[in-house]
């Protein structure tokens, strides 16, 4: 295989982690935009989405596309439901903190990760893809199944924006993220939209979760790797700004898939988390975000 | 006013007596737990360390493990690959600590809040895949093992086995001791006040003349040689150096134990460490799970009990407490 193949072939593999990235990073800019809260446990939230899936999808017999639709339907709103319950019975009780928050999101993390351990094992296991058909080019052969996760993922992505350009609960929302005071003065309920926030950004990485695990197995420390990578993409893109968001998870999706196809994958996550800090130290807007408020 | 820049006499005698307790400790213990205490004191000078930047100076950091681990590989590489001795191997390691400390704080105290917390998490995590991708030289997570012949220490004249379970609690005791008064002392100084007081209101110093990055970043540097000399001694005190002990749960750990012994306490990290390790160690003996523990007493902490046992002490009892 040549190299104009083999290129092709990273760059189809990095479309694939971009579209996923973009999903869970999203999330995490939404909770993080709205709320002020940086969610340690975001990449638990995504591992949930796995292991829930798998668990959904075990309990069919059959054609495989129901156990995994079956997934899809569940799997996001139960883990919305323990975000949601996190926020009601921790965060919210901590007046949403940054540092006791992230504190009590670290506690979180490894709370949901060793329920995860005992309760599933250490383990990976496989979801079967809804469908198997591939896609013949001239040089591989490319399963049709990750293409249609990049479309799914630009679907939604476009749903969520919508959403919050569109609709009046996203009106609310960024009302809240505006300037929080003011939006309860208004009679915004902030304490009900900062839950739901909280909740569809777990949501968020659930779905992505869900998408990738017929791709990558779910194992219990599944969620770790993500979250670095939502973080990195939610600086690059200026904490916070949804679009730079997306650019940032399509930038980093990308050059992931190429460079640890080419160079040492961990030296790949050297270089780029040193040079993600850097960036937040000298940049800490993001690349394109602009100058805060 | 004349303002105080010693310790109390009440204080000093206080950590005096702590002090003593332990050293009796070495005798009185059983087998097993003064094994468990002689980790806990290394442990605490970690802790220590920590709590110098978090608890003092207000900078909460998640990259403490980079610290801990730059003294465990200084002691450690040194030992293993250039048969140093341990002295000048823990001056290595110590080194490596203070260096590290000023790159990452006068990259890092760039930023502050939460932009800080992810910036040394970061650092941290390069330092951990660092030492993954060096594998030829610290073989990973499986990690380095000094054997019982290298960990001899001269001192006095004498030489003493540091893998011998009473000469290294005795050991550990004698760091211990050093970096509690030497805590003791810094907060009480000039220098501890300021920080102190750039933590509750870093505007009002700045405009007071202070030089509120200067301070933050000694913190650092004090702060991350404290750690290092914890990673080195566990070094050649435990003999393993892995990067188990570079990863993010090693930030988290000093977190945990500043938090429940009492933030900005001189005590709290050594009584926050041991009632965690015994804590763990009364779980473990239920449930394999002992970082569902972790993950309950932080949460707990933070809902319920934001001071920490000493910080609670302080509040409600005995004001004089450092």
């Amino acid at each position: 295989m040549g190299f104009g193949p083999y290129l092709l072939l990273a760059t189809l593999e990095g479309l694939v982690t971009a579209a996923v990235l973009s999903l869970m990073a999203l999330g995490l800019s939404l909770v993080f935009g709205v709320m002020r809260v940086v969610n340690v446990a975001h990449g638990e939230f995504f591992m949930l989405g796995a292991v829930l899936a798998w668990y959904f999808s075990s309990l069919v017999v059959g054609d495989p596309a129901i156990g995994f639709l079956l997934a899809l339907a569940l799997s996001p709103l139960v883990v919305a439901l323990i975000a949601w319950l996190s926020d009601r019975l921790v965060l919210s009780r901590l007046k949403y903190e940054p540092e006791a928050t992230i504190v009590a999101t670290i506690g979180l993390l490894y709370i949901i990760q060793q329920l995860a351990l005992t309760y599933y094992g250490a383990d990976s296991r496989p979801v079967e893809a809804p469908f198997t058909w591939r896609i013949q080019l001239p040089w591989f052969g490319y399963s049709g199944y990750k293409l249609a996760v990049i479309g799914a993922s630009i679907l939604l992505v476009g749903l969520t924006a919508l959403l919050m350009m569109r609709s009046r609960i996203g009106l609310i929302m960024r009302a809240t993220q505006y300037d929080s005071e003011t939006a309860q003065t208004f009679g915004i309920p902030v304490r009900r939209v900062y839950s739901a926030v909280f909740a569809l950004g777990a949501a968020l990485a659930a779905i992505a979760a869900v998408l990738v695990v017929p791709i990558r197995q779910a194992h219990y420390l599944m969620g770790q790797e993500p979250l670095l990578l939502s973080f990195i993409v939610v600086i690059i893109g200026g904490l916070g700004s949804l679009r730079g968001t997306v650019v940032a998870a399509v930038l980093i999706g990308l050059s992931d898939g190429i460079i640890s196809m080419f160079f040492s994958p961990t030296l790949a996550k050297m270089l780029a988390t040193l040079l993600v800090a850097l960036v937040l130290v000298f940049r800490p807007q993001g690349l394109f975000g602009t100058a805060a408020r | 006013m004349k303002v105080r820049l010693l310790p109390s006499p009440q204080s000093l005698l206080l950590h005096l007596a702590v002090i003593a307790a332990l050293l009796a400790a070495n005798w009185l213990l059983p087998e097993y737990h003064r094994g468990v205490v002689s980790r806990v004191l290394v442990l605490a000078v970690f802790a220590m360390g920590y709590n110098l930047t978090f608890g003092y100076g207000g900078l909460l950091s998640l990259g403490h493990a980079m610290f801990f681990a730059a003294g465990l590989y200084g002691a450690g590489l040194t030992i293993y690959h250039l048969d140093w001795s341990i002295w000048p191997a823990f001056g290595a390691g110590i080194g490596a600590g203070l260096l590290l400390g000023l790159v990452v704080g006068a990259l890092a105290l760039r930023t502050s809040g939460v932009a800080f917390m992810i910036v040394t998490l970061m650092f941290s995590q390069v330092f951990y895949l660092t030492t993954l991708y060096f594998t030829t030289y610290t073989r990973g997570e499986e990690g380095l093992i000094l054997q019982q012949e290298v960990r001899s220490l001269e001192f006095a004249g004498a030489t003493f086995d540091l893998s011998d379970p009473s000469t290294r609690y005795l050991a550990g005791l004698a760091l211990f001791s050093l970096v509690l008064l030497f805590t003791l002392f810094i907060i009480r100084s000039g220098y501890g006040r300021a920080l102190i007081a750039i933590r509750e209101n870093d505007e009002r110093m700045r405009m007071l003349g202070f030089n509120v990055f200067a301070n933050r970043l000694v913190a650092l540097a004090i702060s991350g040689m404290i750690c290092a000399a914890a990673g080195a001694a566990y070094a050649v005190l435990f003999g393993y150096v892995g990067s188990t002990l570079a990863s993010t749960q090693y930030s988290i750990l000093p977190l945990l134990w500043v938090l429940l012994g009492g933030a900005a306490t001189t005590l709290g990290p050594l009584l926050g460490t041991l009632v965690m390790f015994y804590v763990i160690d009364i779980a473990s003996s239920h449930t394999t799970a002992h970082l569902l523990v972790v993950g309950l007493v932080l949460i707990f902490l933070v809902l319920f009990f934001r001071r920490g046992i000493l910080g609670t002490i302080r509040a409600r009892w005995l004001p004089w407490l450092p």
